[in-house]
């Protein structure tokens, strides 16, 4: 007779999360999970993420991106969660398709600075050129066009219970799926 | 002003300034100005008393009006993938290059433009173009340089050579329709004969299926027209005919128009309309004059008016509308919306037109063929009709044979005929693989060559393309996806945002940032689009693509970049502004690639 299988432990998943350029709004529509989150966070463990202040993405389950591609730093960060993360999740509209931050597109970028940092009377005007800030990029780009994503929940921000919803099936091991009152806005 | 508007008034007039006829006057008005300038605009507006909002509607829709200047001669090379492998590009590169222009730049004298469009249904004869609307066939460098010249003399269109004019029908194997002579009235007299309700049993018999790509029954159809309540019916004539690879429609109005006129008149004859229209695509203008000129031959032989054949329940009259540059103006609901003056978009359906059609009223919308086919059942009878073809097929099918064959041309067939037979009669027995009901239709490859022309096996509405040796099917993958991608009316998002979306992934594969991520958000775009699509054009628009992801895989694979994803674009450019703006030429101020 063959040996029952041994059982095993049930893996704990890891998860990290990062803002590019966005509002926050999407983690804290993260945060409004409230106690559901607590229960959450009984089965996972957070590695890289506003919430927990760990500056770098070690190797990760499920990686949550909130906010559009700005900027040199925004691509830095994303690759390190691409290349980290087995699953990597776009939140929201910034990171899905620019959102807000994208408003600037149809905007030359040049103007756009001189703007900003020298129609000032107050300070000396001058665009910051110190090595500490990241560059701007031409165009704020989703973050699907700089690296592979493999979903995305739609919303600005998605409401708790997507969140909610998209979470414990990804945790579950279902495809996620949301119904149609969790992308509904209007 | 004053010139504006003694040009502008022959042409509300002969509308009857009514709004619906706004596209047929804003066609007219193109024709008289060159473009739709914004006094012309508020004229219009003003003299129907519309929102000028209501002309940007289709100035913005249809792709042969323009709302801002493209020159005296607008030049469109037809970009479909048969002209495009006849040396198309290459053409319009020589034409480009003698006036130092852009694709869509207009010259500085406002000469010219000169711009690529869909399709012009001159596959057999190709590279073809239009000269502000009318079709320029059989293109050579030689035939480029002369209409250069021509262009740079600003010599008007009708002075000439008529042989750049000249469109052959190319009748390569002709059989019951193409065949057949039938003199003029011959078939309205036999409908007569039968009477509206022997006319109609015989359709029954016939077991007829539409000609123009669904395949539906053509009984059924005139049936529940004649039974829908309604104040008036219409009888349409769907010669669109948009699908890139499709031009059997134009010969039959080139050489048969009788035929097709009759078989509208027999549509009214048993629906009970009296008003027929024949929506001709913008791209045969050419056609407008003699088609106009048969209609009053036969309303002089009294097969069309009043009183026809003295039988005094049977009128029926015919108006031509005429087509301004949109493939989804095929799709019958969407050249409902046309015929009425409105942009092409695509209605909800149900109600069918067959009950709520034109003006809402029960209304018969048929392909040019199919009321072809009419005219041959009242004649032979429905049994006869039914005996050729096969059991769910029945009759013969015109098909448009073009590509990378010797004999490129119309070829008429008993619905049944195997891929390789036609192969055969048209002198491509050693094709890599044939495209079949055009963009919208299916590849197959040289194992499926024994299958078989019909609703059971291979639908078509009858384009057949032909790829020889040594095609690479990702460049028709490519073309057919900046087609649909063109050619989506925006209506509905599935096709609207995936069909833009497919176009990019596949520029970006071509481009080699391609991978195999692109691929699988391919595929599962193709089932998106199919299941989600509000129409006919975004539910087919992936159908090609499909199979040639399948059957040509090594085209595909053969550009995909070695990496697992990378951007479509140059990361380390896009900070380039930011790096002049700040003189900062330091480490990080570069992205390199990804590792
Ligand atoms: C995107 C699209 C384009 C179409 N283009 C044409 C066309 O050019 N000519 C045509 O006869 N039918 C075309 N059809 C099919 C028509 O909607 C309609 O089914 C047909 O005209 C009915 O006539 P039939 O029953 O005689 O085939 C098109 C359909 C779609 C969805
Ligand atoms: S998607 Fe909305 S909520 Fe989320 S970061 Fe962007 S703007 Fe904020
Ligand atoms: S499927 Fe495409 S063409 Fe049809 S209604 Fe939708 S957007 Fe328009
Ligand atoms: S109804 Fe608005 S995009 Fe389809």
């Amino acid at each position: 007779m063959n040996a029952p299988f041994p059982p095993r432990a049930k893996k704990r998943l890891k998860i990290a999360t990062a803002t590019l350029g966005g509002c926050f709004g999407c983690h804290m529509s993260l945060l409004d999970m409230d106690e559901r989150f607590l229960e959450r966070a009984k089965l996972v463990d957070f590695d890289r993420s506003p919430l927990t202040d760990i500056k770098h993405c070690g190797p990760c389950d499920i990686g949550l991106i909130e906010g559009a591609v700005c900027n040199a730093e925004n691509v830095h960060v994303l690759r390190e969660f691409r290349a980290h993360c087995r699953t990597l999740v776009a939140v929201g509209a910034c990171a899905i398709n620019g959102g807000l931050p994208a408003q600037r597109n149809p905007l030359d970028l040049g103007g756009l600075m001189r703007k900003v940092y020298c129609d000032r009377v107050d300070e000396t005007a001058q665009i910051p050129d110190d090595p500490e800030l990241p560059l701007m990029l031409d165009k704020v780009y989703p973050i699907h066009e700089i690296v592979r994503i493999d979903y995305l929940i739609p919303g600005c921000p998605p409401s708790a219970d997507a969140l909610w919803k998209f979470l414990t099936d990804l945790i579950e091991g279902r495809t996620p799926r949301l119904d149609y009152a969790h992308f509904r806005f209007d | 002003m004053a010139s504006i508007d003694s040009s502008l008034e022959p042409i509300l007039a002969r509308y009857g300034r009514a709004p619906s006829a706004l596209l047929q006057i804003l066609r007219d008005a193109q024709e008289a100005f060159d473009w739709i300038s914004p006094e012309v605009r508020s004229a219009v507006a003003h003299a129907l008393d519309i929102p000028a909002t209501q002309i940007d509607c289709l100035t913005q829709f249809y792709a042969h009006l323009y709302d801002e200047p493209c020159g005296r001669y607008r030049v469109l090379f037809s970009d479909n993938i048969t002209d495009r492998m006849a040396d198309a590009p290459a053409l319009m590169a020589r034409m480009l290059d003698q006036f130092g222009l852009e694709p869509g730049e207009v010259s500085s004298d406002g000469l010219l433009s000169i711009a690529t469009t869909s399709c012009t249904g001159m596959c057999d004869q190709g590279p073809a173009l239009l000269v502000n609307n009318r079709a320029v066939t059989r293109l050579t460098p030689e035939r480029i340089d002369a209409l250069c010249a021509l262009i740079r003399a600003r010599t008007p269109l009708d002075a000439w050579p008529s042989e750049f004019f000249e469109v052959n029908d190319n009748i390569r194997r002709a059989d019951m329709l193409l065949g057949a002579a039938c003199a003029s009235g011959e078939a309205i007299r036999a409908a007569l004969a039968r009477g509206r309700d022997g006319m109609f049993a015989e359709m029954k018999k016939s077991n007829l299926r539409g000609r123009g790509g669904a395949g539906f029954t053509t009984a059924v159809k005139w049936e529940a027209c004649r039974d829908a309540p309604g104040e008036a019916r219409y009888v349409i004539c769907n010669a669109d005919e948009g699908e890139p690879g499709t031009f059997k429609d134009r010969v039959l109005l080139q050489s048969y128009a009788g035929r097709v006129f009759e078989g509208m008149a027999i549509a009214g004859y048993v629906t009970g309309a009296k008003k027929g229209f024949l929506y001709l695509r913008g791209e045969y203008s050419y056609l407008r004059a003699p088609l106009e000129a048969k209609l009053a031959e036969m309303r002089r032989e009294n097969l069309l008016g009043d009183a026809i054949c003295g039988d005094p329940g049977f009128s029926f009259d015919i108006e031509i509308h005429m087509g301004a540059g949109a493939y989804i103006c095929g799709e019958e609901t969407a050249l409902i919306e046309s015929l009425e003056g409105k942009a092409g978009k695509p209605r909800i359906r149900p109600p069918f037109p067959a009950t709520h059609g034109y003006l809402g009223q029960p209304t018969v919308v048929n392909n040019v063929e199919t009321l072809c086919k009419a005219t041959e059942i009242a004649i032979q009878g429905g049994v006869f009709y039914a005996g050729q073809g096969t059991q769910q097929s029945t009759g013969t099918k015109i098909l448009s044979v073009s590509g990378d064959c010797e004999r490129p041309g119309l070829y008429e067939y008993p619905f049944g005929v195997s891929i390789a037979q036609v192969l055969e009669d048209c002198g491509a027995e050693n094709a890599f693989a044939v495209q079949i009901g055009g963009a919208a239709g299916c590849c197959l490859a040289p194992h499926e060559f024994d299958r078989r022309i019909a609703f059971e096996d291979v639908p078509t509405a009858g384009a057949f393309m032909v790829f020889g040796q040594g095609r690479d099917m990702f460049e028709t993958a490519l073309n057919f996806a900046n087609f649909f991608e063109h050619e989506s009316c925006g209506f509905c998002t599935p096709c609207r945002v995936g069909t833009a979306v497919i176009a990019r992934m596949m520029n970006k594969i071509d481009a080699g940032h391609g991978a195999r991520y692109e691929l699988n958000e391919l595929n599962r775009l193709d089932v998106l689009l199919r299941t989600s699509s509000h129409c006919g054009l975004g539910q087919n628009a992936t159908m090609a693509l499909r199979d040639m992801m399948q059957k040509f895989a090594p085209a595909f694979e053969r550009r995909l970049s070695l990496k697992d994803f990378e951007p479509g674009f140059d990361l380390d450019a896009a900070l380039a502004e930011a790096r002049a703006l700040t003189g900062r030429d330091d480490a990080a101020a570069h992205l390199g690639a990804d590792s």
